[in-house]
């Protein structure tokens, strides 16, 4: 069994009035099931209403199936006994950077995990100093969160995870509240997490440029997984995407126009290299072609 | 002329270890019915700028003139002002307070000692051009939806009917439909109602889309005031102050020094793409 | 504005005074503290300034920044001053009309403003030098013998430490909110009592509201990552008596007995 496993996993938020009877409910996960092998990196697609971050929180037994199943690390995550487990192998990072930070300094804030787990105190150093180099904050680890930039606050929640050596880390749209500095700082940040720790990252996001490098990709809509492939396949269906609310990186759009205007290329193209390289075949081809007509 | 910033300096934190001059000798001007786009990376003194124009932030040096009227003269009013240049914030929705969407946008007529049916009208107004439908006038702006919030708080301050509308990252934190639809909006006003607009924003591929003019803000200076075309010329600076060109320019460029005669002023996709065609035809019969 | 308040801010610098344990500078401010009313004359005021001049050049906290936080009692120490300056009897000085200073008046006065400013500076050394959690810490531990009759001390500490933590940004969340409401044309200064009040409401209400997500959020994080109370928690940081804490300890005791005895004979001569 892979690192994460889902199955037929539905959601229900039960709305209640002021004396607590149930109003109705609404449905936010519709019977999804998807498997995850470790040391993947994954990322789940969708706008905002879709679903995706109550299938974080599921994986992290902050909420609890409505029906189906989760599996975390091999462990049921209905099963009480295994809530603290699957927290410490499945880390959580947040949307926004100040309302997880806990410690007033850095390296404490980085040593919150460790010490509720109850790990001796020579190994929460060595636990923190390693996180800190991993998101290399490590000339932070005297200041106070309050005065980092959104890109460092993310970095140092991501190392609070990382001290508790989880075999695979869920974020929860970690770049929403970051300007494209700071964006770029994590997401660079959990690549290096992911190849040179082997970490499983299940990264939730709306920003398409965040997909390139991804193993694998699901897209979801209304509380369904409704695409999923690598990348480049998800990236093909540039008219399904649209679709769904969701937008393709610039490169990818106008790759797209250009084919539907008869230029011959490749479909899901995400690097402006790949584009090049088209278009130098395509010119190859159609001289080719020209010479053979004259 | 609307708005004329002459020689700004704001120095905060003045003779402590924490002295920042966010805003260093500021000259700029902003014609009626312009449209620009406010870029700089975090800290870049961009939002310190923007609570000038309105008259939150006193400049520490320096003057503000609106319609030719220097702001900080004793007898002018700040209040009036601060209708007549409308500064929509960052996460505007967190300014949301009232019982009901309607009663929340009608707080800014209100405080502008209107008549009742004249701050009804006002508010109504407002919510209809940020397109809200009317079902949830009555809603708490609680219950509604992060996009359709930050549409309440817009025309919390459209409802004061300004001359000058200045936004601080409308788009931030939503999703790409969120911001398309709030960008698309804005765009409208600008148009339909002839309101000058200053944008700020990190993303260019946003900007290139609406405006006109870009200023970029780079530690309290403003390193360029141009069309965007002629600010995207210099992606290489852009990087160096952590900002970027719109993808395509990149491409363009890219496509340029692999032989192919593409426009590199190209900022949009349909620009490329037309660009591109071109060259590729030209290249074909060659 | 709100920046200026520098009480409960912590100063990173790496000296003797912030290598304390956070206990010993605990009782260091108590016994400083309760040692300001203790003396009542120059060669007391003299032992307490060695001291607490002492403390601030071995914590390596500029003077200035120190002297910052004074700001923020600069009213109270104006009214008291002007109270004990005009309103106590003894050996006129000067006179107009009814109004009187008296050499006992300017001696109160000049005692009430100085023990005023210790008491600032002493407190604020304290936390200028110790982080809000060993802060915490301290008191969890001081306090820990009252866990035996049920009083929460660690919940009480780690809410304490929170506290510390948001009020930094919950204060530069009001200054935000002050400014868009200020944008809507919200007028905070003119009014009586009752509309100025209610204009308070368009602040108020967000900042709940801000203040109720963000405790969400964070009670989430602090579930996502572990915690689960007091009980099988280790510490990164466990307080442990060094030698310059004892040397610390040995310092208060000598202060006392300095204080104590310097003002003692010093009564005994005049």
């Amino acid at each position: 069994m892979g690192i994460i496993k889902i199955k037929n996993l539905v959601h229900d938020y039960i709305r209640r009035d002021e004396e607590g009877n149930v109003e109705g409910t609404s449905r936010a996960i519709n019977k999804v099931s998807l498997e995850v092998e470790k040391g993947q990196f994954i990322v789940i697609l969708g706008h905002n209403g879709s679903g995706k971050s109550t299938l974080a929180k599921h994986l992290n037994v902050i909420l609890m199936p409505t029906e189906g199943s989760v599996w975390v690390n091999g462990k049921d995550t209905a099963e009480e006994r295994n809530l603290w487990e699957i927290r410490q192998s499945a880390g959580m990072v947040f949307q926004n950077p100040d309302n997880q930070i806990i410690g007033t300094v850095v390296e404490e804030d980085v040593g919150f995990g460790p010490e509720n787990m109850g790990v001796p105190t020579d190994e929460i150093w060595q636990r923190v100093d390693a996180a800190l180099r991993a998101v290399n904050m490590v000339a932070y680890r005297h200041h106070s969160p309050n005065k980092l930039s959104g890109g460092q606050k993310q970095r140092v929640a991501i190392a609070g995870v990382v001290a508790m050596r989880p075999q695979c880390i869920i974020l929860d749209e970690p770049t929403a509240m970051l300007d494209p500095v700071g964006r770029k700082e994590v997401i660079e940040t959990v690549r290096e997490l992911n190849e040179k720790e082997n970490v499983t990252v299940i990264l939730i996001t709306h920003y398409m440029e965040e997909v390139i490098g991804a193993d694998r990709v699901f897209v979801m809509d209304q509380g369904e997984v409704v695409l999923q492939g690598t990348p480049k396949e998800v990236f093909s269906q540039v008219e399904l995407l649209k679709k769904y609310r969701l937008d393709v990186p610039q490169v990818t759009e106008l790759a797209y126009e250009l084919k539907m205007a008869g230029v011959e290329l490749e479909d899901g193209i995400l690097t402006t290299k790949e584009l090049v390289e088209g278009l130098k075949r395509y010119l190859l081809r159609e001289k080719g072609k020209d010479r053979e007509g004259k | 002329m609307a708005i004329r910033v002459e020689n700004v300096n704001y120095i905060y934190g003045e003779g402590t270890a924490y002295k920042i001059h966010a805003l260093k000798n500021i000259n700029l001007t902003i014609q009626d019915g312009e449209f620009i786009g406010l870029i700089g990376h975090t800290g870049s003194g961009k939002s310190t700028l923007t609570q000038h124009l309105n008259g939150l932030v006193r400049a520490s040096s320096g003057k503000i003139y609106y319609n030719d009227q220097d702001i900080y003269e004793e007898k002018f009013s700040m209040k009036e002002l601060r209708s007549k240049v409308g500064l929509v914030f960052q996460y505007p929705e967190h300014q949301l307070f009232e019982v009901d969407v309607f009663s929340d946008v009608c707080f800014g007529p209100k405080n502008l000692g209107l008549a009742k049916e004249e701050v009804e009208k006002r508010a109504e107004e407002a919510l209809k051009s940020v397109g809200l439908d009317s079902s949830l006038y009555k809603a708490s702006p609680f219950e509604l939806s992060g996009g359709q919030k930050r549409r309440v708080a817009i025309a919390g301050v459209l409802a004061m009917q300004p001359e000058v509308l200045i936004l601080d990252e409308p788009t931030a934190g939503l999703d790409p439909k969120g911001r398309d639809e709030i960008l698309d909006e804005i765009g409208k006003l600008h148009q339909e109602r002839k309101i000058t607009i200053l944008l700020v924003s990190h993303s260019m591929e946003d900007v290139a889309r609406y405006v006109k003019r870009i200023i970029v803000m780079n530690q309290g200076n403003v390193q360029f005031d141009q069309t965007p075309k002629e600010v995207f010329r210099h992606y290489r600076e852009l990087e160096k102050i952590g900002l970027a060109a719109p993808q395509v320019t990149y491409i363009m460029n890219e496509l340029r020094q692999n032989g192919f005669l593409v426009d590199t002023d190209s900022t949009t996709v349909k620009e490329a793409k037309d660009s591109i065609l071109r060259a590729l035809q030209g290249r074909r019969e060659s | 504005m709100i920046r200026d308040i520098t009480i409960g801010q912590y100063y990173p610098a790496d000296s003797v005074i912030h290598r304390l344990d956070p206990r010993v500078k605990l009782m260091g401010t108590i016994v400083f503290l309760v040692s300001l009313f203790l003396f009542d004359g120059f060669s007391g005021y003299l032992v307490a300034t060695l001291f607490l001049g002492g403390a601030i050049w071995l914590s390596k906290v500029p003077l200035k920044f120190m002297l910052k936080g004074l700001k923020a009692i600069f009213m109270l120490l104006a009214i008291s001053v002007i109270f004990n300056l005009f309103l106590t009897d003894g050996t006129v000085v000067f006179r107009i009309w009814k109004i009187q200073i008296t050499r006992e008046g300017i001696r109160m006065a000049v005692f009430m403003a100085i023990r005023l400013v210790y008491l600032i500076l002493g407190s604020s050394l304290m936390t200028l030098t110790t982080t809000p959690n060993d802060l915490t810490d301290g008191m969890e531990k001081a306090l820990s013998p009252l866990r035996k009759i049920r009083v929460p001390v660690h919940e009480i500490s780690m809410m304490m430490s929170i506290a510390l933590r948001f009020i930094p940004i919950l204060l530069e969340e009001t200054d935000k909110i002050m400014k868009a409401q200020q944008a809507r044309g919200a007028d905070f200064e003119s009014g009586n009592l009752i509309q100025r009040a209610k204009s308070m409401i368009p602040i108020l209400v967000p900042l709940f509201i801000s203040a109720f997500r963000r405790a969400n959020d964070l009670a989430m994080a602090m579930e996502a990552r572990c915690y689960r109370g007091g009980e099988g928690r280790t510490k990164m940081k466990p307080l442990r008596y060094k030698r310059r804490d004892f040397i610390a300890y040995g310092v208060y005791a000598g202060y006392l007995l300095a204080v104590v005895g310097v003002s003692f004979v010093f009564q005994r001569i005049f």
